[in-house]
C-alpha cells in the first residue's frame, strides 16, 4: 500500500505536518509526501523522521489557487500509485481535498480524530463535536483528512530522500490581490494551549489580562461569538458552532457563560478550565476544573502563579 | 459599493441543506446507527441561511437576476424549503433523494447546475451537523469551475468577483471570473428575518422536484457513539491560583 501525504510548507513545517506525517505511517505501507514552494530540502528532508520515505517537492508552483493545488497533488497521487492521500484538516484542506475527491473518485473522509479502527471505519466529529461517527470508505482509493491535535507526532525514523517534481499545475483562474497574515501569531486551530474570553470582560479595553495568561503560558487567544461581533476582538479569535472549531490540550474560558453553540466549538478540548463570577454558569458542566471568582482578580493571579510555575525549571 | 455595469442579470443557484436546531437532543437510535430524529426541529443551516442566501438576495437586489436554491432532500425537507423562499429566494428545486454522502450529494447539485446553467454558485461554509466542508470543493471539480472557499466577502464587478477569504493563518483578497463556486462564511451578510408577506409568498412559489442521477456512494456512516461522560468538575479557591497550575501539571499533564 501506498499514502501520500499532503504538507503546506508555505510558512516551514509545522506540528500539523508531523501530525499528518505520523497518520500516515500508521496506516501502513510507504509514505510519500507532496509539498510545493521555496522551503530548503534540508528542512524537507526531516520529514523522513516521521515515516516519510521520500518528499516530492514542486517547486515550480508556488501559488495557491486551490484548482492548480489539486492537480499537482492529483499528478503525485498518480505517480505514487497512492491508495491513499492525507491531509491536515486546515483551510487548504478544506478547498482541496473534496475537489480531489472528486478528481480521484475516492471517498472523503474530513476531520478524522482517530487512526481507523479494525473495522476499518474513521472517526470523526459529528454535530459539532457533541459525538462521534464512524464513516466507511467505499471506494478503492480514500482521502483522510485529519483534525490538528488528534495526535501526538511520534520520531521514529531518519531524514529522507527529497525529489523535485513537476506536477502539471496548469493554468491559474484565480488573481491573488493581497494576502494579510499575522506574524508569529499561533494559528489558532493549531494550538495546544488557549485563552478565551467572553463579555464578562466588559470591554476591549481589559484584555490585557487575558494576553498576559496566554503569554506567560504560550498559548493563542480566543473570544466567544457576541465579543468578536461587537469588534471587541478580531474575527479569527471566535471559537464556537459559528466560528471556529479547536481541540486544544487545555482551554481556559474567562467570563464565557458557556451556551451550547460556544460548547460545540470548544468541547473537544482534552482539559478545559472555567472561571466565571456565577457558580450557575453552564459552562461549569463542561469544565473539569472550575473557578468561581472574579476575572479581574483570578487571571492576574493564575498569570503569576504560572510565571512561578515555568520559573522552577518546567 | 461594487458596480454592476456589464452584467445586468445574474443567475445565482444558492446550495441549501437542513440542518438540527442547534439546541436539539442529540442521540441514536437503531443500535446507534441512525440519528434520532424524534422531536428534532429542523433549520435552515445557518451558513446557508445567513451568508450564502442573504448574500445572492442582495446581489440580485443590486443587479437584477434570479436566485434559485436548491436541496437534495427527502419530501420532508420541503418544509425548510418554504422557509428559504420565505427569506426571498425565487424558485427552489429539490432533487429527491436522501443526501448520506457528500460526493453523491454534490454530484446531483453539480449535474443540475450543468443542464440549467448558472453564473454563480453558493454554498455555506459546511453543514453544522456532518461538518464536512466537502460539498462546496466537489460541486467545483464536478464542473471544473474555481472554487473560492470560506469567502466573508463578495462583490460582483461585471463578470468578475472580488472576494475576501480565509487563508491558513490570515485573509486573502482575489479576483475570479464567472461563472465560480463559492462557499460563503461569517461577514458574508447579516441575517434576515423572514416577514410575514414573505412567508405567504413562499407557499406558492415554484418548487420543482427533479429525480436523482444514478451517482456511486463513495462513504457511508456505519455508526455513531457519544463522548465518555465528564467526571465532576473540580473546583479551585479562587485565591489558590499555585494548586489550579499544580493540578494542571500533575494531574491533567498539559502543562
Ligand atoms: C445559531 C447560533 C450560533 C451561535 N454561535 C456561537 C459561536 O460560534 N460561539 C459563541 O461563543 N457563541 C455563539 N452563539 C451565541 C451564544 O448562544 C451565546 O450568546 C454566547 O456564547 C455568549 O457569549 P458570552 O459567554 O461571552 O457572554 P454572556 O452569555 O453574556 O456571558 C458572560 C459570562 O461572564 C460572566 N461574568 C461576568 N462578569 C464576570 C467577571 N468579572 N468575571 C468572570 N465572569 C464574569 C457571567 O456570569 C456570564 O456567565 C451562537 C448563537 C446562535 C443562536
Ligand atoms: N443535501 C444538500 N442539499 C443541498 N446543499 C447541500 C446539501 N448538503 C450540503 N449542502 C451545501 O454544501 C455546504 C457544505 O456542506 P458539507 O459539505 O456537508 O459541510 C452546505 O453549507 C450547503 O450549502
Amino acid at each position: 500500500m501506498s499514502v501520500l501525504v499532503y504538507i503546506n510548507s508555505a510558512n516551514g513545517l509545522h506540528k500539523s505536518a508531523f501530525e499528518a506525517v505520523t497518520y500516515g505511517k500508521k496506516l501502513g505501507g510507504d509514505v510519500t509526501v507532496i509539498t510545493t514552494g521555496n522551503t530548503d530540502s534540508g528542512t524537507l528532508a526531516s520529514l523522513g523522521k516521521y515515516g516519510a520515505s521520500k518528499v516530492l517537492v514542486d517547486r515550480s508552483f508556488k501559488g495557491e489557487d486551490d484548482q492548480q493545488l489539486t492537480r499537482v497533488i492529483a499528478s503525485a497521487a498518480e505517480q505514487t500509485a497512492a491508495s491513499t492521500v492525507v491531509f491536515s484538516h486546515d483551510l487548504t484542506a478544506k478547498a482541496v481535498a473534496p475537489r480531489l475527491s472528486v478528481r480521484l473518485k475516492a471517498g472523503l473522509v474530513s476531520g478524522a480524530i482517530d487512526v481507523p479502527s479494525g473495522d476499518g471505519t474513521v472517526k470523526v466529529n459529528v454535530f459539532s463535536g457533541k459525538a462521534f461517527g464512524a464513516v466507511k470508505v467505499n471506494s478503492g482509493k480514500k482521502i483522510i483528512s485529519l483534525l490538528p491535535n488528534s495526535l501526538q507526532p511520534e520520531e521514529t525514523g531518519v531524514d529522507c530522500g527529497v525529489e523535485d517534481f513537476n506536477g502539471n499545475a496548469g493554468e491559474s483562474k484565480v488573481k491573488v490581490l493581497s494576502t494579510k497574515k499575522p506574524e508569529g501569531e499561533i494559528p489558532l486551530p493549531e494550538a495546544e494551549l488557549v485563552v478565551s474570553a467572553g463579555r464578562g470582560l466588559k470591554g476591549p479595553e481589559n484584555w490585557g489580562i487575558v494576553e498576559d495568561l496566554a503569554k506567560a503560558l504560550g498559548a493563542a487567544t480566543a473570544c466567544s461569538r457576541p465579543v468578536a461581533d461587537i469588534g471587541w476582538r478580531p474575527h479569527h479569535e471566535h471559537v464556537g458552532q459559528t466560528g471556529v472549531a479547536i481541540r486544544p490540550n487545555l482551554y481556559i474560558a474567562a467570563g464565557i457563560s458557556g451556551a451550547i453553540q460556544h460548547l460545540a466549538g470548544v468541547n473537544g478540548s482534552k482539559v478545559m478550565v472555567v472561571i466565571n463570577t456565577d457558580p450557575e454558569a453552564p459552562f461549569f458542566k463542561a469544565a473539569d476544573y472550575g473557578v468561581i471568582g472574579d476575572a479581574f482578580e483570578v487571571l492576574p493571579k493564575l498569570t503569576e502563579a504560572v510565571k512561578k510555575f515555568k520559573a522552577s525549571g518546567n | 459599493m461594487p458596480s454592476f455595469e456589464n452584467l445586468g442579470f445574474m443567475k445565482i443557484l444558492v446550495c441549501i441543506s437542513k440542518a438540527p436546531d442547534t439546541t436539539s437532543k442529540i442521540a441514536f437510535v437503531d443500535n446507534n446507527t441512525r440519528f434520532d430524529e424524534n422531536g428534532v426541529q429542523y433549520i435552515v443551516n445557518p451558513y446557508d441561511e445567513w451568508y450564502s442566501l442573504v448574500r445572492a438576495l442582495e446581489i440580485k437586489e443590486t443587479i437584477g437576476g434570479n436566485v434559485t436554491i436548491i436541496t437534495v432532500g427527502t419530501a420532508t425537507d420541503e418544509a425548510v424549503i418554504r422557509k428559504a423562499l420565505a427569506i426571498g429566494a425565487d424558485d427552489a428545486v429539490r432533487i429527491d433523494a436522501d443526501p448520506t454522502d457528500a460526493y453523491y450529494t454534490a454530484v446531483q447539485i453539480a449535474e443540475y447546475a450543468k443542464t440549467n446553467g448558472f453564473d454563480l454558485v453558493l454554498t455555506g461554509k459546511e453543514t453544522i451537523n456532518y461538518n464536512g466542508s466537502q460539498v462546496g470543493g466537489m460541486i467545483a471539480e464536478a464542473l471544473d469551475l474555481p472554487f473560492i472557499s470560506l469567502a466573508s466577502k463578495l462583490d460582483v464587478n461585471g463578470t468578475t468577483l472580488t472576494l475576501e477569504k480565509e487563508i491558513v493563518g490570515g485573509l486573502q483578497v482575489v479576483e475570479v471570473a464567472l461563472p465560480a463556486v463559492v462557499s460563503c462564511a461569517k461577514g458574508m451578510a447579516e441575517q434576515r428575518i423572514p416577514n410575514m408577506r414573505g412567508i405567504m409568498a413562499a407557499r406558492t412559489k415554484p418548487l420543482q422536484v427533479v429525480a436523482p442521477v444514478a451517482v456511486d456512494l463513495l462513504t457511508s456512516y456505519e455508526g455513531y457513539s457519544m463522548p465518555a461522560a465528564k467526571s465532576a468538575c473540580k473546583m479551585i479557591d479562587p485565591s489558590n491560583m499555585d494548586e489550579l497550575v499544580a493540578l494542571l501539571h500533575n494531574e491533567a499533564k498539559v502543562i
